[in-house]
């Protein structure tokens, strides 16, 4: 019984990602890939995601750090905020940034002032992938810097380190491990972002167009195309997957529990 | 060059009041149960804890005083705060450990020669050996060149075999290093191999302070008593003709002293003042109880025999005259001027 129902499930997961590849022979995939609709949502992509990752690691590694460390009365009100984006559904975090920061927002006529629109530009796409991944970012981040074990830094102050350099010399690196799983797990969910995007940022190609996006357009246009570019969405996922999995196993110092981290933990 | 501290500070479920001063080249040993506020006063010390109340003061330096509202940030004073576990960065090397404190272009390598870990220069702390840790941990501690150290547990990490060995060069380094010293241990036998003085800490206020040998002879309370390895003996006290007292035991039967109380109190004998026989003897002592061995442990040359509630501590030599066995029935006597009365609550 165990091993049917063990049996079932799995393939009911692994299918979808094998039916992907193998409906088109590989060759024609890398064709598919070539054509200016995918080169262009893949530049998006990679332009967009690549700043998010640079803003959710530059605010959220201190933010973390500070929400891990200091003993803060509202510290689950904190977290449990910061965790709001990963149970939102994707079509309202679109809504929400869309009253923020549209022209009719929140923070719309201020930025009108100031010459600035947002709404449907490369900064909106980078304004909704990164509210959707940095939670899967800082709450990883605070699990690996509250088990840095805190006998270390406090014997790093004895032996006269300031705040900056227990931070970089101590915390940094052994939560080295943990931070790098998180960055890997919030990559991963920034670049699947669809629901945000399409709503806050819209579908234009060669502007706002990622590749989640293209493939819901070329889904009407070219199926094969669609199918390509998910093809390549499965190895980057798989990819970050792995390389979640390696670095948790990697990290030497510290065990953070980490969300997709091996089951069976190796004592390293 | 003497450490002065003076702090109050609300731990759950009592207060701590601690006053003390330790002397250059004096090593004080803070004993007690675990919970009783021997680390919270080393982290005041160290400035890892910021105490309600209170003042530290090192070799003239004020580094708090709370009424003036002067706090030196941690990393500011100069100690050598050895950690429980000893708190080693496992994402470096020995080398790298010992010269984390280090001052600016300060040599390492005379230190890492002295405490023998010259040759672990560069392996990783989860390589190394209880020992090996210990004295990377002291390396790392000393480097800092600190005005006072303090080390919580140093010997409770290692085991019994290297423990004897290590304590003996610890006292001989603290020794050399003339350094006002805290151990912070809950081994009575580690403070008294150790330490010039000895504080007993129960409930955040140090109970009774003084050299190990003088805690042995005259324990102030019945938690002393047995921290210094005596049995205790409760019952009520009362005048006795010829100047002694007998205290009436609530094991049944009674017990004589020569110390002077009344009401409850615990009678508190070392092993070592307690003699075995088979039958009761005819000699000077006071005190005989007959019961049968319910323990017998070998120690090297010594033996510890337990009769009832007390223990008695023999040669080997008289275990094998007397042939003791466990279930044996023997009488177990001390005299009247070995047994210590104390205070029972």
């Amino acid at each position: 019984m165990l091993v049917l129902a063990t049996g079932v499930a799995l393939a009911f997961l692994v299918l979808p990602v094998v039916a992907i590849f193998a409906r088109v022979p590989p060759g024609e995939l890398l064709s598919a890939l070539g054509t200016e609709a995918a080169k262009d949502a893949l530049v998006v992509t990679v332009k967009t995601n690549l700043v998010s990752m640079a803003l959710i690691l530059a605010f959220g590694t201190p933010a973390a750090y500070w929400i891990a460390t200091r003993e803060l009365r509202l510290r689950d009100v904190v977290v449990t905020l910061v965790e709001l984006p990963l149970v939102l559904p994707p079509a309202v975090a679109g809504i929400g940034l869309l009253a923020a920061f549209g022209r009719l927002g929140l923070l719309g006529g201020t930025m009108d002032a100031l010459g600035i629109d947002i709404a449907f530009t490369q900064t909106a796409v980078v304004l909704a992938v990164t509210f959707v991944a940095s939670p899967f970012y800082v709450r990883t981040a605070v699990a690996a810097f509250e088990a840095v074990d805190p006998a270390l830094p406090a014997a790093a102050r004895t032996l006269g380190a300031g705040p900056g350099r227990v931070f970089f010399r101590v915390a940094l690196p052994l939560a080295a491990g943990g931070l790098g799983a998180g960055a890997a797990l919030a990559f991963a969910r920034g670049i699947g972002e669809f629901g945000a995007t399409i709503m806050f940022a819209g579908s234009l190609e060669g502007r706002t167009q990622t590749l989640s996006l293209a493939i819901y357009e070329q889904f009407d246009l070219d199926f094969d195309v669609a199918l390509a570019i998910s093809a390549l969405l499965v190895i980057v996922s798989g990819t970050v997957l792995l390389s979640v999995k390696l670095l948790t196993r990697w990290r030497s110092g510290s065990t953070t529990p980490i969300p997709f981290a091996p089951s069976t933990r190796t004592s390293s | 060059m003497a450490l002065r501290i003076d702090y109050s500070h609300s731990l759950r479920p009592f207060d701590a009041h601690v006053e003390l001063t330790v002397a250059a080249g004096e090593t004080l040993a803070l004993v007690g149960p675990s919970g009783a506020g021997k680390t919270t006063t080393l982290r005041v010390v160290a400035g890892l804890l910021r105490p309600d109340r209170g003042m530290v003061a090192v070799d003239g330096e004020t580094w708090l005083d709370t009424s003036a509202g002067l706090e030196r940030p941690a990393e500011q004073r100069r100690v050598g705060y050895l950690f429980q576990e000893y708190a080693l960065f496992p994402h470096l090397d020995v080398a790298a450990n010992v010269g984390f404190g280090a001052p600016r272009g300060a040599s390492i390598d005379e230190l890492l020669e002295r405490f023998r870990i010259g040759t672990l220069a560069r392996a990783r702390v989860r390589e190394l050996s209880g020992g090996e840790r210990q004295r990377v941990a002291l390396a790392r501690a000393l480097a800092r060149r600190p005005a006072t150290l303090l080390l919580d547990e140093p010997l409770s990490a290692l085991d019994a075999h290297t423990k004897t060995t290590v304590r003996g060069e610890l006292h001989e380094l603290l020794r050399e290093l003339g350094l006002p010293t805290i151990v912070v241990t809950h081994d009575f036998e580690d403070a008294a191999a150790l330490a010039d003085r000895v504080g007993v800490i129960v409930g955040g206020r140090i109970v009774q302070q003084g050299p190990a040998a003088g805690l042995v002879a005259e324990p102030g309370d019945a938690f002393v008593a047995s921290l210094t390895g005596a049995s205790l003996l409760p019952g009520v006290a009362r005048a006795a003709p010829d100047g002694l007292t007998e205290v009436v035991l609530d094991g049944g039967g009674s017990a004589w002293s020569t110390d002077a109380a009344t009401g409850r109190v615990g009678v508190a004998i070392h092993a070592w003042e307690v003699a075995l026989a088979r039958e009761t003897p005819d000699d000077s002592s006071l005190n005989h109880f007959r019961g049968a061995i319910t323990s017998v442990v070998p120690l090297g040359n010594r033996a510890r025999v337990r009769v009832g509630d007390l223990v008695a501590e023999i040669s080997s030599a008289s275990l094998d005259r007397l042939a003791l066995e466990e279930g044996d029935v023997v009488v177990a006597s001390f005299k009247a001027t070995a047994a210590r009365l104390v205070p029972l609550a």
